[in-house]
This record gives structure tokens, C-alpha cells and sequence, in this order.
């Protein structure tokens, strides 16, 4: 069977990009392995574990539920271009233990950060919910929704938790 | 794994999706937000020849208001839904819905036609287009047809869809100004799917619609209990005699995980979370 492929134009972390790709690659693959940003994971395959969570035109998706063809003419942010966004969010991942082995870390921190876009004063359950679509296999969650709280709270003014 | 290797074509138009589909049939699959599809091609359970992407067709992605109705596009997303405020003032059940429907990642794909399309049992929109008795509009190349809601869903992931039909538009009747909404469903954690939910909608002039996810092969309606909630005032008394009655009436398939007494147990649980609400 030949590989079937298809060039695309979209912007990637803020920068002109064209390649030609196989049809049916997914986001996420391209992302890493033909432009190297490799801190979007792939865990599941199947839109479960949240791994892959990129931000496309202004909102998260999953980066395996998505071809790559789909995202033509598209704005793709990954983590690496999101550090002047996340600096405190990071910050408090590391001071509070949010992260063990960082596998879930950058789609946990994409998914955080549209949740404090859109509601700056989330309640901890609030915060349980919305980040229900990243699974983390080592902290237990309490550490995450204590970080994601903690920022809560220093961007509306008030002491860290 | 990854997807199976495939043609890919994006029409610019309805038509020239239309006229595609009509060439190349059943090797032919539609791409919509690709959300359940996309899950389905990495577990190599689907190997379509050629993938259509209507993803991109403006047409389908309008919501309208009609004197008597409101008309959502196929193409609509879960969360262009869940923020429509003609869809908070006139169907709210939806909004309510959407809450369970996966993640906030997904439902920035997903589309209305293409969970519908997709049929899943437990799919929380199929079982309130049910509740509010909707039509659902099918385009082909031959032409177009209004199917009716009882008539659309067949089956697990079967519908009255042809090869060469899309999904383009779901027509709703607008409730009565004063009648009431209410979805619930258990899932074991927040996105997941559901082990049961229920779509309720009553009015004072009319009797309730009930409609059940995930206890049958398809959503179902809770005729009976319907009819009884429909003859008399609701009290206490009354809630229980209904709560009784639905658990009569469905009849959940086999389950490894989840054995048909338990997911009867919910239905009736979620009713009289409903009950209790009105009364109160």
C-alpha cells in the first residue's frame, strides 16, 4: 500500500511551518517526530490519558484525536511554547510535589491553565473536574489540584495554600 | 497503534462531500470532530479507503432558532453547544448533558452529528434528542429526508444513515415556556461513560418524556412509566410507584462489569433524584 500524504501550512509555539505528512499521522506524532517538540506525550492512543493535550487555535485537544492534516492553516501551541504562560503554574508543580515522574505534567499544566483562563477562582472539586481528562499515575491527584489551587489563590491576590 | 493508512479528501462544500461520498460508498467514512473515529482507526477497528473531512463545511455549523424549533448543525461542537445562549433559554436539558460528555479536550472536537452518527448506547445527546423528540435531517446526493428520532437509532452504532448520507441538522421542538429539563447519569469517574443516565422533560399540559442511556442496545423511552407519571399529580406516594415501574421496564443487557440488576438499580436512582427534585 503507499503511504498516502498531504503538505500542510500552520503555525507552531509562534513560528511558519510546511511539511509534507503522511495522511494518517495524528497531531501529537507530528509534533515530536518531525518537529522535535517532544514534551507533548503519548500514553494511551485513544483519548483517555490526556498525555498528548495540546493547545490548537486557543483551546486544548487531544493531540491523538487528531490528524495532523486536520490542524492545517491552524495555531498549535505545545508546552514548549507556553513558558511565559505557565511560570507560576510551574512554579507551584515544583514547590508542592504536583509531578513524580513528569509523564502527565505538560498536558496537566495545558489543561490547568485553560481552567484559570476561564474561571480565575475554581473550586477544588472544580479543579478535580476539569482536569478528570489527565490521568496521573503517580502523585494521586491531591498534590495537583493542590498546586493548580495554590496559583488560584496567588493570581487573585491571596495567600498561597 | 496507529491508524491504518487511508485516502484523505476535504470538500470544500456539501456538495462536493456529497458527490464524493456517492462515488466511492461504503469505502468512503466520514470525518467529522473525529473524536470517536479517530479512538476506532488507532485500534484498527475501522480501515475506511478513504476519509471524508466535512470538518471544515460552515453550513453545518449554525444553530437557529425557528418560531417553533431550533435547528443545530451537524457540525456543531459539545462546546459551542454548551455556551449557546439559545440553547440555555430554550433546551437546557442540553447544556446539562454536555457537562458528562467526556473531557473539556474532547468536547472542543466533538460534534453533535457526529455522536449521534457514532450511536453509542450511552452517548448522553442521543438520549436527549430522544427525550425532546427531535428529526434529524440526511443528505445525499439523491436528495434529503427527515428521519424521525425512534426511527434514526437501530442498534450499537447502527443508524438509518445510508453510506451516502451525512448528518447535516438536528431539529428540536422548542419545549413549552414552562417546562422543565433534567439530565442525570452515573459514571464512575467525571467523562467517563455512563453506566445509566436519564433525560426528563415534562411540561404542565403534557405528561414527561423519559429517556434511558446505556440499558438497552439504543436510548430508550420508559413508555410506561411516562403514561403512569402522566395521569396524576406527582407526590411522594406517586414517585415511588413510578421508581418501582421503570425498574420493571428496562431490562439491561449482560455485563461483566456492570450485571443488569445493578444498572436497573440506577435508572431507578436517577429517577428519583428527578422526582424528588420536582417535588421540591
Amino acid at each position: 500500500m503507499t503511504t498516502r500524504t498531504r503538505r500542510l501550512a500552520l503555525t507552531v509555539n509562534g513560528e511558519a511551518v510546511s511539511r509534507e505528512v503522511p495522511v494518517r499521522q495524528n497531531l501529537v506524532d507530528f509534533l515530536r517526530h518531525d518537529l522535535g517538540f517532544t514534551g507533548s506525550h503519548v500514553g494511551c492512543e485513544q483519548g483517555a490519558c490526556g498525555a498528548c493535550t495540546v493547545v490548537l487555535d486557543d483551546e486544548t485537544v487531544r493531540g491523538c484525536l487528531v490528524l495532523a492534516v486536520q490542524a492545517d492553516g491552524c495555531d498549535v501551541r505545545t508546552i514548549e511554547g507556553s513558558g511565559d504562560l505557565l511560570g507560576d503554574l510551574r512554579q507551584s508543580f515544583h514547590e508542592l510535589n504536583a509531578l513524580q515522574c513528569g509523564f502527565c505534567t505538560p498536558g496537566m499544566m495545558l489543561s490547568a491553565e485553560e481552567l484559570l483562563q476561564a474561571n480565575p477562582t475554581p473550586s477544588r472539586q472544580e479543579i478535580r473536574d476539569y482536569l478528570s481528562g489527565n490521568f496521573c499515575r503517580c502523585t494521586g491527584y491531591q498534590a495537583i489540584v493542590d498546586a493548580v489551587a495554590a496559583v488560584a489563590a496567588k493570581r487573585q491576590g491571596g495567600a498561597a495554600s | 497503534m496507529k491508524a491504518p493508512n487511508f485516502e484523505y479528501r476535504r470538500p470544500e462544500s456539501l456538495t462536493e462531500a456529497l458527490e464524493l461520498l456517492a462515488q466511492h460508498g461504503d469505502d468512503a467514512t466520514i470525518i467529522a470532530g473525529g473524536q470517536s473515529l479517530l479512538a476506532l482507526l488507532n485500534f484498527r477497528m475501522a480501515a475506511p479507503e478513504l476519509l471524508v473531512d466535512i470538518g471544515r463545511l460552515e453550513e453545518l455549523k449554525q444553530i437557529t432558532g425557528g418560531a417553533d424549533h431550533v435547528e443545530i448543525g451537524g457540525l456543531v461542537r459539545h462546546c459551542d453547544l454548551a455556551a449557546s445562549p439559545l440553547i440555555a433559554q430554550t433546551l437546557p436539558l442540553l447544556p446539562q448533558a454536555i457537562g458528562h460528555i467526556a473531557h473539556p479536550a474532547v468536547r472542543h472536537r466533538g460534534t453533535i452529528g457526529g455522536s449521534l452518527a457514532m450511536a453509542d448506547p450511552a452517548a448522553e445527546l442521543a438520549a436527549c434528542c430522544l427525550a425532546l423528540d427531535a428529526t434529524f435531517s440526511l443528505v445525499s446526493a439523491r436528495g434529503q429526508r427527515w428521519v424521525g428520532v425512534g426511527d434514526f437509532f437501530q442498534g450499537v452504532y447502527e443508524t438509518a444513515l445510508e453510506s451516502d448520507e451525512v448528518l447535516t441538522a438536528i431539529r428540536l421542538p422548542k419545549p413549552a415556556p414552562d417546562s422543565v429539563g433534567i439530565f442525570k447519569e452515573v459514571a464512575r469517574r467525571q467523562g467517563d461513560f455512563a453506566m445509566a443516565g436519564l433525560a426528563f422533560v415534562t411540561a404542565a399540559d403534557s405528561g414527561p418524556r423519559i429517556a434511558l442511556l446505556g440499558v438497552a442496545d439504543r436510548p430508550m423511552l420508559a413508555r410506561r412509566t411516562m403514561a403512569f407519571l402522566k395521569d396524576s399529580p406527582l407526590n411522594e406516594a406517586r414517585a415511588k410507584e413510578a421508581v418501582d415501574l421503570i425498574g420493571t421496564e428496562v431490562d439491561p443487557p449482560e455485563d461483566p462489569t456492570y450485571p443488569p440488576a445493578y444498572r436497573r438499580h440506577l435508572v431507578q436512582v436517577l429517577l428519583q433524584r428527578v422526582l424528588m427534585e420536582l417535588i421540591q
